[in-house]
């Protein structure tokens, strides 16, 4: 599904990725941890299309297209999905009436008319019971006033609604209690399919107790250094980031 | 030099129309001759006027034009403008009151609606017209007094709650270049509610129309008034729009002013809160583009202590366009215990358009709450790439940001019809 090949990305002139590899396939499940200014960011930034980051070498193919040569929103329409570490608040703009106007965007890509009113109502509420998320919520503007837990959720009701192939949840774990956690956890489990794959992106392995990786990659100095099975995870959490550093000789 | 000799030559212009029409007006001579002298010695407005800095009322009004003011749209023509369906309407058809289009017939009880020229010998008429446009100072409100040939007096009586709106439509519609100034009196007796909607439009315009409209509003004690402007007029529209409240004790008077289109509009707003325990709203939101002169004046004038005003003024500048915002609050020495807020919020979509903004606050009064507020930025990148990360295209997450942006001026509109044909306005020109 998704094949990363010896990315390099800079912003303002300073290197940040490095060289990564990374093979996702249908169904998978990968985690990259690593820590503070590994890169884990920039990697969620480039996938999704940022502007300030420049890719100075590499590439990546998502599902046989050139993902680098597509704008944001067609990526998203192709079926990648960032749940943002920091998601934006926008007043005056129904949460909604801004999955409407994405739903059918994405359904225009694909030559599909837009969605009738009651699917979608049918399907918002759906999507809005396995997040958890108050009905009031989603009708308010996009994020605005939402505690940090109900953002996160947010995020992931965003997910739910689109049905992405590849999400890719950067620090969605960070600033949640084990009650936010476990819920948000619970929903990008019941969205699971052998169709569509999942990157989680995270410092802390706490998470990956709720959302188990098939994979885990470390991420340290804009490399891939290691990457094993979701024991991985939990060796990292024992003896840290700098069993790594003497792993690799830095 | 030269521009002295322009600036008189249309000074000398407008005043020998006065003094060849003179006989033909409506009203009083003694306040129309008073004001064509204050007129004579204001002058129009140069750019070193402080007043007029940001508008070029001498380029607005070059050229040769006509006075006449022949009504000669039939009721199909201007169909299109009452966008309401369930209105009193009055149409003002090149500045007079055209009765043949607008329907008043079958007016609910405590209401009356004339043209003003049939008003002029009432008694109440008499009390208010002109007591409260500054003809001394401000050189339009002169000219109107002097000039006008028209427009609409409109009385509600004591108690009366009126709620069917009032749809004031003012046409432009000419083969020459046209000069109009209707004039209209609004008087809202105690403890009366209305909703009075003035809208600018040009319909099947060959030539330039300068519009120097002028509305004065008594608001009496406890009455409560709704009131909204929506200028949509053509690039041939030349519009400056003059409003005059005066409220009462306990009164509450809203307006909101949508600014849509036109080549060049000037909205001089007064409201004087002449009593205690007033509340006044003041919105606007002006969306501009292509090489559109707007300029928004606003004067909030507290002359007694407890009462509130609220202020907020919206707007998008787009092209070449050229945006004003002044606003100014008074606060005098009597006037404690007033709370008066001001903000006024701009989204600069080019690098060629010019927003000014200037708020000015005079307070003379000691215990008082007054704030003022202003910003002016482009659209946030942030919020455009996460709503493109959700499959919008630029476009439309750069339209639905200025949807939500202009949202909050919108949202204040309380009458459901007006509001829906305001946001359907504003996507025909997000389009």
């Amino acid at each position: 599904m998704l094949s990363i090949k010896n990315l390099h990305a800079s912003i303002g002139g300073k290197e940040i990725l490095k060289g990564i590899n990374l093979e996702v396939k249908a169904g998978e499940v990968h985690a990259i941890m690593g820590p503070n200014g590994s890169g884990k960011s920039t990697l969620s930034a480039v996938l999704a299309g940022r502007e300030d980051y420049e890719v100075t070498e590499g590439e990546i193919i998502f599902n046989g297209k050139n993902l680098l040569e597509l704008s944001p929103e067609d990526r998203a329409r192709e079926g990648v999905f960032l749940a943002f570490q920091y998601p934006i608040e926008i007043p005056g703009v129904s949460n909604v009436n801004f999955l409407k106007t994405a739903l059918n965007e994405i359904r225009a890509y694909k030559g599909l008319e837009p969605m009738e009113a009651k699917d979608f109502l049918a399907r918002l509420k759906e999507k809005q019971k396995l997040v958890e998320l108050d009905g009031k919520l989603a009708n308010r503007s996009v994020n605005e006033g939402f505690s940090g837990g109900e953002k996160k959720r947010n995020e992931i009701f965003q997910m739910a609604m689109l049905e992405p192939k590849l999400a890719i949840l950067d620090e969605t774990d960070s600033g949640l209690d084990i009650d936010a956690l476990r819920i948000v956890a619970g929903g990008v489990n019941k969205l699971k399919s052998n169709d569509n794959a999942t990157i989680v992106i995270t410092h802390y392995q706490r998470l990956l107790d709720y959302i188990v990786p098939d994979v885990v990659h470390i991420l340290y100095k804009g490399k891939i250094v290691k990457s094993g099975p979701k024991e991985l995870a939990l060796e990292l959490e024992e003896r840290g980031y700098d069993f790594i550093k003497e792993e690799i000789g830095a | 030099m030269e521009t002295i000799l322009k600036e008189n030559s249309i000074k000398a212009k407008l005043i020998a129309e006065y003094e060849s029409s003179k006989k033909s007006l409506f009203g009083s001579l003694l306040i129309r001759d008073n004001a064509i002298e204050n007129f004579s010695r204001l002058g129009i407005p140069q750019r070193k006027s402080e007043e007029y800095k940001y508008v070029n009322m001498e380029l607005a009004l070059k050229g040769d034009y006509s006075f006449e003011t022949n009504a000669s749209l039939t009721s199909k023509q201007i169909d299109h403008t009452q966008f309401l369906k369930n209105a009193i309407v009055v149409v003002i058809e090149n500045g007079v009151f055209s009765k043949d289009v607008s329907k008043i017939s079958n007016l609910p009880q405590g209401i009356k609606i004339s043209s003003i020229s049939d008003a002029s010998s009432d008694k109440i008429f008499e009390t208010h017209f002109s007591k409260y446009a500054d003809v001394v100072n401000d050189p339009f409100a002169a000219l109107n007094t002097a000039l006008s040939k028209g427009g609409v007096y409109i009385h509600v009586s004591n108690g009366a709650i009126i709620e069917t709106p009032i749809h004031i439509i003012h046409v432009s519609s000419a083969n020459k270049n046209l000069i109009i100034n209707p004039r209209n009196l609004v008087v809202i007796e105690s403890a009366s509610q209305v909703k009075i909607i003035e809208s600018f439009e040009t319909v099947d315009a060959k030539s330039k129309v300068f519009n120097n409209a002028l509305t004065e509003i008594v608001v009496e004690e406890n009455a409560i008034v709704d009131h909204y402007k929506i200028q949509n007029e053509n690039d041939l529209g030349y519009l400056l729009s003059t409003t005059v409240i005066t409220q009462k004790k306990q009164s509450v008077f809203s307006t909101n002013t949508i600014i849509l289109s036109g080549s060049l509009v000037r909205n001089n707003l007064t409201i004087v809160l002449d009593g205690e325990f007033i509340e006044s709203h003041l919105n606007g939101l002006y969306l501009t583009n292509g090489s559109q002169v707007v300029d928004n004046h606003t004067l909030v004038d507290h002359r007694k202590p407890n009462c509130n005003s609220n202020e907020l003024y919206k707007g998008i500048i787009e092209d070449k366009s050229a945006a004003t915002f002044n606003g100014k609050i008074f606060v005098r020495k009597d006037a404690q215990k007033t709370n008066a807020f001001q903000s006024n919020k701009n989204i600069l979509l080019s690098d060629d358009g010019t927003i000014n903004t200037k708020p000015q606050l005079e307070i003379y009064a000691d215990d008082v709450k007054c704030s003022h507020g202003t910003s002016t930025g482009k659209l946030d990148p942030d919020k455009i790439f996460y709503l493109r990360a959700r499959g919008l295209s630029e476009t439309s997450a750069k339209k639905l940001l200025m949807h939500a942006f202009a949202s909050e001026v919108v949202d204040t509109i309380k009458i459901e019809e007006l509001r829906e044909y305001v946001e359907g306005e504003i996507a025909k020109r997000f389009e």
